[in-house]
């Protein structure tokens, strides 16, 4: 139990998808403009990573190495297929907002990779823990850069205006903050920030310039 | 049946390593996957067309909005959505006999009843098979016309684009175009559906004094005929070209027009 525990808790912060393995950099940087579309596409990808970890697990001891990422990818495609599906049945004005990146979740490489990493090892309970994990540690990110560029860049929280709450009234949202920049510096400060906090998740360089001695 | 789950046993229990197995659990799985993804989209499909027809009456309203003087024009008619009428496209006549709230103009192109399949020559848009029938929306006042709006589609770039027409009574002037639905590149052919480029197309002539028609989306657009089209979606833009040129044409809303230009339908 503990460790199933642990594996749905490391993947929020010690080995985050997002910020650790950056994963998933494409859909979170264009899907957060709002919190609304950011937690849309959490969802969608939450659900979609759980039952894609889950099948092949399931199904794990029968498939070939030979063809195992075309078995993987048409189990997540035909997922992707459906939640999208979903969204345009029942949310449709979200699914307009989203255009194609619910559909490229199936590119999205953090889905691929917990199915390969850890699915095609482990049985589905693990599977299925792992998953749930690694989709709520980007969702977690995403909504920090979904609140921060909402926040900063419309002056709203879920299309509520933050200013009379706060008692900002002078306050004029930064423009950029809605611009696809923003959200590389967010990122890029939250994983410095996460660094800094847990020095363990900083890679090792894979070489250092020497020998400019000579050259002086 | 019984053979059946026995050959599916057979090849589970099969090495992983053989080719059978490969080919087999790979046609079994896209099977399963093809199995649900089609299920879904026939459960879903009735939920998903209400959002799409609410978007095409709000289309219809936003473009209405944007003509001048319209609304104006409505009010004191006392009228706050355009009349329909259906039309039978090879004789260009109204047809009073179907009841426009009830015809469904996608249903009746895939009906054998009440469509018909185009010869490939004539067909740019790449219809393939057109509805003998089509609704046509008019704002009339004291029997005068001043406004008649045109549904066309036709294929662009990947997918079918949906757009209203809005003409002039001189039914040579573009009034407005829409783009109602499509699925075009998103950032690229999708800018079709943008105001900005929209807001190119009132004021330009469909045809020619001879009646050729001569509208068009092109590059560094010149003249009454041409729009200017959007960079990196040239195909987009020969798609909408080839909608309108097809729809404005004879198999199209051209003999309608020509009968409406004489003095009545």
């Amino acid at each position: 139990m503990t460790r199933l525990l642990d594996r749905l808790t490391r993947p929020l912060i010690d080995e985050n998808p997002v910020t650790l393995q950056i994963l998933g950099i494409c859909s979170a940087l264009a899907v957060t403009t709002t919190l609304a579309t950011a937690l849309t596409m959490s969802l969608a990808l939450t659900v979609v990573i759980c039952l894609s970890a889950t099948l092949i697990s399931l199904i794990r001891n029968h498939i070939p190495q030979s063809v195992r990422l075309i078995i993987q990818i048409t189990i997540i495609s035909a997922l992707v297929i459906v939640m999208d599906g979903l969204l345009r049945a029942f949310a449709y004005e979200m699914s307009q907002r989203l255009s194609v990146f619910v559909g490229l979740i199936v590119t999205n490489c953090l889905v691929m990779g917990r199915a390969e990493a850890f699915a095609m090892r482990h049985p589905p309970g693990a599977s299925f823990a792992d998953a749930l994990g690694n989709g709520l540690g980007y969702s977690l990110i995403l909504i920090v850069v979904g609140t921060l560029r909402e926040g900063l860049g419309l002056g709203t929280i879920l299309a509520v205006p933050l200013a009379p709450m706060l008692g900002l009234e002078g306050f004029t949202p930064i423009a950029l903050m809605q611009r696809a920049p923003a959200a590389f510096f967010i990122l890029g400060l939250l994983i410095w920030a996460l660094r800094a906090w847990r020095p363990t998740q900083v890679e090792t360089p894979e070489f250092r310039v020497t020998g400019h001695e000579e050259d002086a | 049946m019984a053979d059946n789950s026995v050959s599916w046993w057979r090849l589970f229990a099969m090495q992983n390593d053989d080719p059978r197995k490969a080919l087999g659990m790979t046609v079994l799985v896209a099977f399963v996957a093809a199995l649900g993804v089609s299920t879904a989209a026939t459960v879903l499909k009735p939920y998903q067309q209400v959002h799409v027809e609410r978007e095409r009456q709000a289309r219809l309203d936003a473009m209405l909005n944007t003509l001048p003087g319209l609304r104006d024009l409505m009010v004191e008619a006392g009228i706050d959505a355009l009349e329909t009428r259906i039309v039978d496209l090879q004789s260009g006549q109204y047809d009073p006999t179907i009841d426009p709230a009830a015809f469904d103009p996608v249903a009746a192109a895939k009906d054998p009843a009440t469509s018909r399949d185009l010869p490939p020559d004539a067909d740019p848009a790449g219809l393939k098979r057109i509805a003998t029938h089509a609704p046509v929306y008019l704002l009339e006042r004291d029997g005068r016309l001043h406004l008649i709006v045109l549904p066309v589609s036709g294929i662009g770039y990947q997918s079918l684009i949906r757009a209203y027409l809005a003409l002039e009574p001189d039914l040579t002037t573009v009034a407005a175009l829409t783009i109602v639905e499509h699925a075009e590149t998103p950032g690229i052919g999708a800018r079709i559906a943008e105001p900005d480029w929209q807001a190119l197309w009132p004021g330009h002539r469909i045809a020619d004094e001879d009646g050729r028609i001569m509208i068009r989306v092109a590059r560094g657009a010149e003249g009454p005929y041409e729009v200017d089209g959007i960079s990196g979606a040239t195909r987009t833009g020969n798609g909408i070209t080839a909608m309108l040129t097809f729809w404005l044409g004879d198999h199209g809303f051209g003999p309608f027009l020509d009968r409406l230009r004489d003095g009545g339908a």
